[in-house]
């Protein structure tokens, strides 16, 4: 089995370096037709214009390019802001969509090619690799030598593999122009789903969704034999791959507004954003009815599926956040800080962008209604702020790239509002609990250790108390990793679901609750 | 005038127990904790877990290090060598001394050897304390083509898994007939034997330990049995039991047995001197059936929360309750409620389920009169609520069988074993009753009720 293994690992690299080396393949030509095709009306004659001087320039790298491209342009720019002329400034950045277009390469003459080059192969490699690790896998279980291994230990692997993560969020979200080689691979595929070219977001939809069911399919390996790790993943690898990436792809082919029915606010922080909602209110009857099911969800199916299941049915069953922190994250649970600091931590700042994301969005809401007349155009600022600091920023650089640092779940708990709204109802009024089993606990803590969200769990199971924390996804790690079968989630009667006088049965001298 | 000295010797569960208690209880006492072992309270259960990789050490400390000075519980690392009684004092290795109003003795166990030639030869060793576990590592860093484990029980199965972790071949060894068999009825540990087989382990019953033969370097090279064969091993696990520590004490005239003689005040023979835990013996079986040493992490913890209750209200004597124990064979765990007779008798009624897959396991003894005595399940988890009050109020077991679902603890969407287990209960007792339903949105959402 070491050479499956060592085939598997082998293509998965081969994988990665192609991924890596793509970008730097092929050279920029840009063409006057090409700039006509991919400008904005207003702006055409003038950037035409303005590029002009690089037309018959063969680029040779996207830097090259780029760095051209600013050069024509930023002057101009500069000088309209210096006068004043605001309305005449070219805000929009064409670097994407000129660098998408002027590109001649590999992946864009053989993009089925180069697709299975890179991310084929890291499927192929990373499937082959865990399903022949598990074969050789020692005695120990599930757990065993997560702390003797580089990645999972934030040794140099870690440290690489975080510091890869986050460089691949960095140029997804500010220089997604370099990414462009990589977009033209997935082009046919976007043709095929929607009917429309690629963009850098379909790229990394794609890479997401491929993640979560390839390292889905390691969760079931990894957690043979465990029904409840099983189902919850196929539950996170079905909405993924469904709600999250095909369903809206087929909606924007049917001339639908892109919408993910399973999204919700304010998680889906734009939901209620003056161009959602007239894409919403201008797109008939689906924009209507896909307005009324966001805000069904959000005032029905939340409380209501938490008050009878927890925060779980949302968050380690639905959620795409989530579902990539339990399948590609799986690994790195333990790396969370279980301090008290951090939970002092966690309830400031996941309650602050809660409050956050409310203030903007009463904002939004106020000035839409009021046609504009009360803020102008501060709400734009507000949500320029939220989208860079909170939706790019933490959820993505912080949230998915320090996985290997900081441990899997850290934007869903230090930072996920919608988590926030689930974790108060969850807390206050639900019949969600972990039971402890009476007095059967040997503080052993493989349950805190294990525990993605930071949670102490042992503290309260030590003492036969239940636990009712407001921020537990339900992952059902710790009832697994439980050498003595002390901890079951269970949905219960409200009674008796928050022990104030914990009691560990095994005396007879103190009087046990009927 | 100076607050009340408790001094307590030994930071393990029934020490830390009682500190925490007896803090929660009186905030004006002096509480000093001393362990030579490590300064902070760690899990001992857990020392395997750090071999594995599977936890670190600092993840065996139950309270954040602020704990303790937030309790106001003063920790001293130091080794006792001598007590005192007339003087109320201790006195150190350092030389120094200490003196307290209040002792509580809370020294745990060490391991037993039973002065086999060769015992203290490099490379064989027991497993109790953080040292133990230290010296594994550094015995198991080298080679390791095979090791022996002696001593069919609790911490040799354990050592066994951690050495296989390591992919270190291994040989273990037990005299008795069986696998643990003061506690396992003989086709439950038949199960554990197919287990071990499957994990290759070269598992050798009725066999025992006669000599450690050393090599070079004062090294264990092999180990020779009672059949007189030879095991070429480079590392010996000895695990043949603990027994309480208390060899410094004997000069200190404290009535020792083979633990600190106490009754069930935990008072033993001299004044304000008290013992908890792994370290004291009962004068008197605290209970029906129940061993006048208790040596397991929940009966340390009840000892401290007796103890501690005692002096801040009125003295209760030490009563436990139902017996309960749990452990965990590889992948396999075992729970265990009330009493369960090893050997067949005919004053006991056997029940035994097992599933297909020969991994899953169930039992339950009646007496005569039908009434539940114990449970013993291998593989499944059962609610210790359930049997606690079971068997404290004399159930059936015919009630105890008919609600069985009540009693599951498995997680959500596991196989419902309770349903054949109770099928196979009617067939063999010729008794009927309704089996619950289970509604399709029970099954789908795994409401437990
Ligand atoms: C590997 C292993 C696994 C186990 N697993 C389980 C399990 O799963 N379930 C279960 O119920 N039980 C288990 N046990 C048993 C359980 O750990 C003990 O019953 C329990 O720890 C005893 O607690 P204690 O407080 O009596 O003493 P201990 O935990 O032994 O603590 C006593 C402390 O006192 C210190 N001390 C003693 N003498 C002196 C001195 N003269 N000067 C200074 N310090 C001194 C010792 O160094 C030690 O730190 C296990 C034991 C081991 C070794
Ligand atoms: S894993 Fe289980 S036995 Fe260990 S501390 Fe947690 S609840 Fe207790």
């Amino acid at each position: 089995m070491i050479t499956v293994k060592n085939l598997g690992l082998g293509l998965f690299f081969l994988g990665v370096v192609a991924f890596t080396v793509l970008p730097f393949l092929g050279s920029y030509h840009l063409r006057e037709d090409l700039v006509s095709s991919e400008v904005k009306e207003i702006h055409r004659e003038k950037v035409k214009e303005l590029l002009a001087p690089m037309y018959g320039f063969s680029y040779s790298s996207t830097y090259s390019f780029l760095q051209a491209y600013h050069q024509q342009l930023d002057p101009y720019n500069e000088a309209l802001k210096v006068e004043g002329r605001w309305e005449e400034v070219i805000w929009e950045d064409y670097g994407f969509s000129l660098a998408k277009a002027a590109l001649q390469g590999p992946s864009r003459d053989h993009p089925l090619l180069c697709l299975l080059l890179s991310l084929g192969s890291c499927l192929a490699g990373g499937l082959l690799f865990h399903l022949a690790k598990k074969k050789e896998e020692s005695p120990g279980g599930a757990f065993a030598g997560i702390f003797h291994s580089s990645l999972t230990n934030r040794g140099l692997l870690g440290i690489l593999v975080g510091s890869y993560l986050i460089l691949f969020y960095v140029i997804l979200y500010w220089f997604p122009a370099y990414l462009v080689s990589l977009v033209w691979m997935v082009e046919p595929l976007s043709k095929l789903l929607s009917g429309g070219p690629a963009s850098q977001w379909f790229l990394y939809g794609l890479v997401y969704t491929l993640a979560i069911l390839v390292m889905g399919i390691r969760m079931f390996s990894k957690y043979a034999g465990n029904r409840y790790q099983q189902l919850r993943t196929a539950s996170v690898m079905f909405f993924q791959t469904a709600f999250a990436f095909l369903i809206p792809e087929v909606l924007v082919r049917l001339n639908q507004p892109y919408f993910d029915f399973k999204n919700i606010w304010p998680l889906d922080y734009d939901f209620f954003f003056d161009y959602q909602l007239s894409t919403f209110l201008s797109s008939g009857g689906l924009g209507l009815f896909m307005l009324a099911w966001g805000c069904l969800l959000i005032i029905v199916a939340v409380p209501v599926f938490t008050y009878f299941y927890g925060k779980r049915w949302y968050c380690s069953w639905v959620c795409g956040c989530g579902g990539l922190a339990e399948t590609v994250g799986d690994s790195f649970r333990h790396l969370s800080d279980k301090s008290l600091k951090a939970w002092k931590w966690e309830r400031w700042t996941i309650h602050g962008v809660l409050a956050l994301a409310v203030v903007m969005t009463s904002l939004t809401l106020v000035n839409y209604f009021s046609g504009f007349k009360v803020l102008g155009d501060l709400t734009n600022q507000v949500h320029a702020f939220y989208g860079f600091a909170i939706g790019s920023a933490f959820a993505g650089v912080v949230g998915t790239g320090f996985y290997p640092l900081m441990g899997n779940r850290v934007w869903c708990r230090f930072g996920c509002p919608l988590a926030a709204y689930l974790g108060l109802v969850q807390r206050f009024k639900s019949r969600f609990r972990i039971t402890t089993n009476g007095g059967q606990c040997i503080s052993c803590g493989n349950c805190s250790t294990h525990c993605e969200m930071g949670i102490d769990v042992r503290a309260y199971a030590q003492q036969g108390q239940n636990i009712v924390r407001s921020s537990c996804v339900g992952c059902g790690i710790c009832a697994t990793v439980c050498p003595r079968g002390v901890l079951k989630l269970e949905n219960g009667p409200e009674k008796d679901r928050i022990h104030d006088f914990p009691i560990l049965i095994g005396r007879q001298t103190i009087q046990l609750k009927k | 005038m100076s607050a009340t000295h408790f001094v307590i010797l030994g930071n393990g569960i029934s020490g830390i127990t009682f500190a925490r208690h007896l803090r929660k209880g009186n905030p004006h006492v002096q509480i000093t904790v001393i362990s030579g072992e490590s300064p902070y309270f760690f899990s001992r259960t857990a020392l395997m877990y750090v071999y594995m990789g599977q936890m670190k050490w600092e993840h065996l400390y139950p309270y954040e290090l602020q704990f303790w000075g937030k309790n106001r519980i003063t920790l001293k690392q130091a080794w006792v060598t001598a007590l005192d009684v007339d003087a109320k004092k201790l006195s150190f290795d350092t030389g120094e001394d200490l003196s307290y109003d209040y002792l509580i003795l809370a020294t745990g166990s060490t391991p037993a050897f039973y002065y086999w030639p060769g015992q203290h030869l490099q490379g064989v060793q027991g497993l109790y304390t953080k040292q133990d576990l230290e010296s594994m590592e550094i015995n198991t860093s080298t080679h390791v083509n095979r090791a022996v484990v002696v001593g069919g029980g609790l911490i040799g199965i354990e050592m066994v898994e951690m050495l296989a972790y390591r992919k270190i071949p291994v040989t273990f060894m037990v005299r008795e007939s069986r696998f643990w068999e003061q506690s396992l009825p003989k086709r439950e540990a038949d199960l554990v034997h197919r287990l071990l087989k499957e994990q290759d382990i070269d598992l050798r019953l009725g066999t025992e330990l006669k000599e450690i033969l050393p090599g070079v370097h004062g090294k264990v090279r092999a180990v020779r049995t009672s059949q007189g064969e030879e095991i070429s091993c480079e590392f010996v696990g000895l695990a043949t039991g603990v027994t309480p520590n208390v060899a410094f004490l004997k000069k200190s005239g404290i009535k020792i047995q083979r633990g600190v003689l106490v009754n069930s005040y935990f008072e033993t023979s001299a004044p304000n001197v008290y013992a908890i835990g792994d370290c004291a013996e009962f004068e008197y079986a605290p209970g029906e059936g129940r061993k006048n040493i208790e040596q397991v992490w929940y009966t340390g913890r009840m000892h401290g929360e007796t103890l501690a209750a005692n002096f801040c209200t009125s003295p209760q004597p030490y009563a436990p309750g139902v017996w309960f124990n749990s452990a965990k064979f590889f992948e396999i765990e075992y729970q265990t409620y009330g009493v369960i007779a090893v050997e067949e008798g005919d004053e006991i009624q056997d029940f035994y389920w097992e599933h297909p897959s020969g991994k899953i396991a169930f039992r339950m003894q009646m007496d005569a009169g039908g009434k539940i005595l114990g449970v013993l399940a291998l593989g499944f988890r059962l609610r210790h609520e359930y049997f606690d009050r079971a068997i404290r109020e004399g159930w059936s077991g015919l009630q105890v069988i008919s609600t069985l679902h009540q009693a599951n603890f498995d997680p959500e969407f596991f196989a419902p074993y309770h349903v054949a287990i109770q099928k196979s209960f009617q067939l063999q007792f010729g008794v009927s009753f309704p089996l619950p339903k289970r509604s399709l949105f029970h099954h789908l959402f795994g409401s437990s009720s």
